[in-house]
């Protein structure tokens, strides 16, 4: 076997870095994904050699941060994927019309687009007074935007065309007030979000809840660790809870495969059995 | 056989460019196919139905994690950054547009380079942008072969043209000649 090449031991020695200064734990994310981001942040930060990073992830805060949000991939829509949110006005609410009371959790939430879309979804469906929706994620600049629900305006139009898409009852401009920058969600679509930092890696079972959204996050972890995750998301979920991943992921690795019934396999739903 | 994967990035005109290529391969061709082809977000997959009722390989979509296997044509799936882990399998990212692209062909081109080495065959198409370009100068610093289709020849010449101007390549070529030469490398050696 060839010895690893310069690059991947210094990239190895500066997550081992990340993870004992700062408890960010990237050492099972996919390789090529990180060796991606970290160059990319070398050279935009003007360094020649993953090493001299080093220092800088040690002793200078900022661009800890800087490099934790680089790995972390934030890009989001809201109604992303409209055919997956027809599917769960379709097969998923009338299931949660059968509860009292009902707890989603959206794992690696981001920016808050999903929450807000499920939100809105909840609301027409009229079961958001009795939901609560977790959202969570381990990037803090990206939870204390979520809370904001401000988006710039140039993406409205796009949301606009999948909530449509999605099978929207009303108009999406009712969700909102805009001024020429920016749209503002409205208040009560935040009642019952519950923000919190969360880290699918090294903290644990989160609440009992019914329903579980962890959309394209997943794909930057190796098997492994989507193992570990998917299991901790089975013990999360009530029996007949409902597990919804990204479009393109799959439990075809999962070694809980078996303990899900699928709901939907085009849009990644499946129904943990009882 | 020298060769243990090919990497085509088409945009515009892409369709018709790989319909003349893709077909003609026989079912039996040795080296494994990954394509990042520009297409909307919002694409369905059709393009992968009809391919691969007109090619004798298997033509399918890129999954998260899949082992890259031969007799079988890849295409990266809308909306997707398509990456190759060095264990030879997939990865899939949301990460931002590159080239204004996602997914983007320098994205798959510079990680498959890293893998394959001078095993790779990278090959520009048709397409009216410049995505790809830097890609294709990875591969050819890491050995591997360059093929770009003749930008006079191309549907739309940017993309190959800007594939040209930043790297020497190996070969500059029309689509029928591509095809014979991409037959004629699975047989060398
Ligand atoms: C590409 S975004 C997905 C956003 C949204 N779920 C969607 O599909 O549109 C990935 C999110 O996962 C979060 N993430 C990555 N690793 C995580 C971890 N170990 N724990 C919690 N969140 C994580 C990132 O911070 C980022 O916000």
């Amino acid at each position: 076997m060839a010895a690893k090449d310069s690059t991947e031991i210094e990239i190895d020695l500066l997550l081992e870095a990340l993870y004992q200064k700062y408890g960010y734990d990237f050492r099972q994310y996919s390789d090529a994904h990180i060796k991606r981001r970290i160059t990319n942040r070398m050279v935009l930060s003007g360094y020649n050699t993953v090493s001299e990073m080093q220092f800088q992830l040690l002793h200078n805060e900022s661009f800890a941060n800087d490099l934790l949000h680089d790995l972390s991939i934030t890009v989001t829509e809201m109604f992303r994927d409209p055919n997956f949110y027809r599917s769960v006005r379709e097969k998923i609410i009338p299931i949660l019309k059968t509860y009292p009371f009902i707890k989603i959790w959206h794992a690696g939430c981001s920016t808050g687009e999903e929450a807000y879309s499920m939100a809105i979804l909840l609301t027409e469906e009229g079961l958001m007074e009795r939901a609560t929706i977790y959202a969570t994620d381990f990037n803090q600049r990206a939870l204390d935007d979520a809370k904001q629900g401000i988006f710039s305006n140039n993406l409205i139009k796009e949301y606009t065309f999948n909530y449509q898409a999605s099978g929207g009852r009303a108009s999406f401009s009712d969700y909102y007030t805009a001024d020429e920058n920016m749209a503002i969600m409205n208040k009560n679509l935040k009642k019952n979000i519950v923000w919190a930092n969360h880290n699918l890696v090294t903290d644990s079972v989160f609440a009992e809840v019914h329903m579980i959204l962890c959309r394209n996050v997943l794909i930057y972890f190796k098997r492994e660790l989507q193992n570990k995750v998917h299991r901790m998301f089975y013990e999360s979920l009530i029996n007949g809870g409902v597990l919804c991943l990204g479009s393109k992921e799959g439990m075809y690795f999962s070694e809980l495969k078996d303990v899900y019934q699928e709901l939907d396999p085009r849009q990644k739903i499946f129904k943990k059995k009882y | 056989m020298r060769y243990g994967a090919i990497v085509i990035g088409v945009s515009s005109g892409g369709l018709n460019a790989l319909g003349k290529i893709l077909p003609s391969l026989p079912q039996n061709y040795p080296i494994p196919i990954v394509i990042v082809q520009h297409v909307s977000p919002r694409s369905d997959g059709y393009w992968v139905e009809s391919m691969d009722k007109v090619c004798k390989l298997f033509v399918k979509e890129a999954d998260e994690k899949e082992s890259i296997e031969r007799g079988t044509i890849y295409l990266a799936p809308a909306n997707y950054h398509l990456l190759v882990e060095q264990d030879r399998t997939f990865s899939l990212s949301t990460e931002a547009k590159v080239n204004f692209a996602r997914p983007s062909i320098d994205v798959l081109f510079e990680s498959a380079a890293e893998v394959y080495g001078k095993e790779l065959i990278g090959l520009i198409l048709t397409g009216s942008n410049s995505d790809g370009a830097l890609g294709l100068k990875k591969i050819k610093e890491e050995g591997g072969l360059t093929i770009v289709q003749d930008p006079e020849t191309a549907e739309s010449s940017a993309m190959p043209a800007h594939a040209i101007s930043t790297t020497s390549v190996d070969y500059i070529l029309p689509l029928e000649e591509i095809q014979k030469l991409l037959i004629k490398l699975s047989e060398s050696d």
